[in-house]
């Protein structure tokens, strides 16, 4: 198999904004269409097992990089490919090697887990007994109990329901995970255990991540490479150790994720997230 | 496993979905279905006073036989209609949509799975208004075709399907009023098919609108079969024409719905919802 997981080359992605003038003036050519660049010839190479870390302040392009890898949005320039399958080309290829995470747990809230899960798995080809264990035991893994397992999603915590979603994730078994915000809005304990199995599954597995976050210490405990991200371009990669090593302070000690990204972009990654 | 097996299973995943979500939302299944059991017997009864609003000799058995006709195959094709053009607002609704876009399986297979579904769930809802309707009226079916009126309504389903696939675009191109847009186009087929009165009633232009919808030969069918007991020789050119709609019809939704769904991966509109 390919070593390169994820390999973006050249990617630009633009949306149109709001702009001036009612939709009839811009039919007309009278109104003006305001282009908004969300990626801007972003280029970055993700190898096969590894954690890579995307970080970066909320608007500035990480869930657009994660779109556009998860072939839910076509970029205007530029090459993605998924273990050398091009995501436009080939993507009914990449879909069966990808899952996502979103920040959000998009369910259908008034089904329980095992029916959302069950219909992950139909979709994703998998036998229904099999699937119906493996459910299980992937739910309790994470630390859901077996009555919850059966009742109404939108009874759930949002912690809880984080954790429906990256069962769905892992029941169907992709090589490259793409987790955009998976704790964001997560209490410290549902955090950690997040945190650890996804530490977990990268020991246990095969699998490659691809993890947007813009918690500094997630980042840092958990990425193997990390991309720092703002306005749609990559300002820095490297490991957390070669990204501290750019900043120099003055005293003795080893400079936070926090510093180097201020020092990088010029913001706070806290003000920029609020 | 063959490829084959793969989307049959995989189109069960839209079936056995929806199903747990009728069951989850069984409350507002019984508000429905009420609600439209009220309704075919309000627009039967029009027929059963009919004697009493005009003064006139009317064949009241004929008349509210022709009502309920139309009530009943509008209820079904209505139907058949919602649960393929309203799958794209359910899932932005539930804001799953990415999920299951993002999943690998032929778009294809993702109508054919909402379709057979929509069939299924179509017959058993009329079927129940039907019965509870017959304890209502005294209805004389002596003399109808039943099963040929029943084969009709399978014909018309397959145009259904098509013209359904055709308006699931308008929510995937317009998230914030698509949806409504898709009851401007049942309307329409409402008041151009003759659900209630002959289309001869209508200005010409409008007869001539009446032509291009499967609904107007659907009714004219089973009309025949059920009121004048036509027999099923006589009732195929219409079936004929209604599978000939629908192999033309299905074929161009889809292309239609691959071009829309790769326009909204291009403008960034397959997650928003409104």
């Amino acid at each position: 198999m390919n070593d390169v997981a994820l390999n973006i080359i050249h990617a630009t992605k633009t949306f149109a904004g709001e702009g001036n003038g009612s939709w009839l003036a811009r039919i007309r050519g009278n109104g003006e269409k305001k282009l908004v660049f969300a990626l801007h010839d972003v280029s970055l190479r993700v190898q096969r097992r590894e954690i890579f870390g995307i970080l970066g302040p909320n608007g500035s392009g990480k869930s657009t990089l994660v779109r556009l890898a998860a072939t839910l949005l076509i970029p205007d320039a530029g090459h993605i490919t998924v273990f050398g399958h091009d995501v436009q080309h080939e993507e009914m290829q990449v879909k069966r090697l990808i899952n996502r995470v979103s920040v959000d747990a998009a369910f259908f809230k008034k089904l329980s887990p095992m029916e959302n899960l069950m219909y992950a798995a139909r979709l994703y080809s998998l036998g229904a007994q099999d699937a119906r264990e493996q459910i299980v035991e992937i739910l309790h893994r994470l630390g859901i109990k077996t009555d919850s397992i059966y009742r109404p999603l939108g009874d759930m915590s949002r912690g809880m329901q984080q954790k429906v979603a990256i069962a769905r994730a892992f029941l169907t078994a992709p090589i490259l995970l793409l987790l955009d915000e998976p704790t964001t809005g997560l209490d410290p304990r549902s955090k950690r255990e997040v945190q650890e199995f996804i530490l977990e599954v990268r020991r246990d597995s095969d699998t490659t991540v691809l993890l947007t976050t813009h918690d500094m210490n997630e980042a840092d405990a958990l990425c193997d490479r990390i991309a720092i991200i703002d306005n749609g371009r990559i300002v820095a990669l490297d490991t957390p150790t070669g990204l501290k090593a750019m900043v120099t302070i003055s005293n003795d000690e080893e400079p936070t994720l926090e510093e180097v990204f201020m020092e990088l972009t010029g913001k706070s990654l806290e003000e920029e997230t609020v | 496993m063959t490829q084959l097996v793969q989307e049959i299973r995989a189109s069960y995943a839209f079936v056995e979905r929806n199903f747990n979500l009728v069951k989850r939302y069984w409350g507002w299944e019984v508000v429905w279905l009420t609600y439209s059991i009220a309704n075919a017997l309000s627009i039967a009864y029009i027929g059963a006073g009919m004697e009493q609003i005009s003064g006139q000799k009317v064949d009241v058995d004929y008349l509210v036989l022709y009502l309920l006709i139309g009530t009943l195959v509008w209820r079904y094709l209505s139907i058949v209609f919602d649960a393929i053009s309203e799958m794209i607002a359910w899932e932005r609704w539930e804001g799953t949509i990415e999920y299951t876009f993002m999943a690998p399986v032929s778009r294809l297979t993702h109508m054919l799975g909402q379709t057979i579904f929509s069939v299924v769930y179509g017959l058993l809802f009329s079927g129940v208004i039907l019965v509870v309707v017959v304890l209502f009226l005294h209805l004389d079916l002596s003399q109808a075709n039943l099963l040929g009126g029943a084969l009709v309504l399978l014909a018309a389903s397959i145009s259904f399907i098509g013209f359904g696939i055709m308006a699931a675009v308008l929510p995937l191109l317009f998230p914030e009023r698509g949806a409504q847009m898709t009851h401007v186009v049942q309307a329409i087929l409402l008041l151009v098919s003759g659900v209630y009165y002959p289309v001869t009633v209508m200005p010409g232009w409008v007869q001539a609108l009446a032509r291009l919808s499967p609904a107007t030969y659907t009714l004219e069918g089973i009309r025949q079969a059920i009121l004048q007991g036509a027999p099923l020789r006589s009732l195929l050119g219409t079936m004929g024409l209604l599978v000939a709609m629908g192999v033309l019809a299905i074929p161009a939704g889809v292309w239609i719905f691959s071009r829309a769904e790769r326009h909204a991966k291009r403008t960034g509109v397959l997650k928003r919802s409104g």
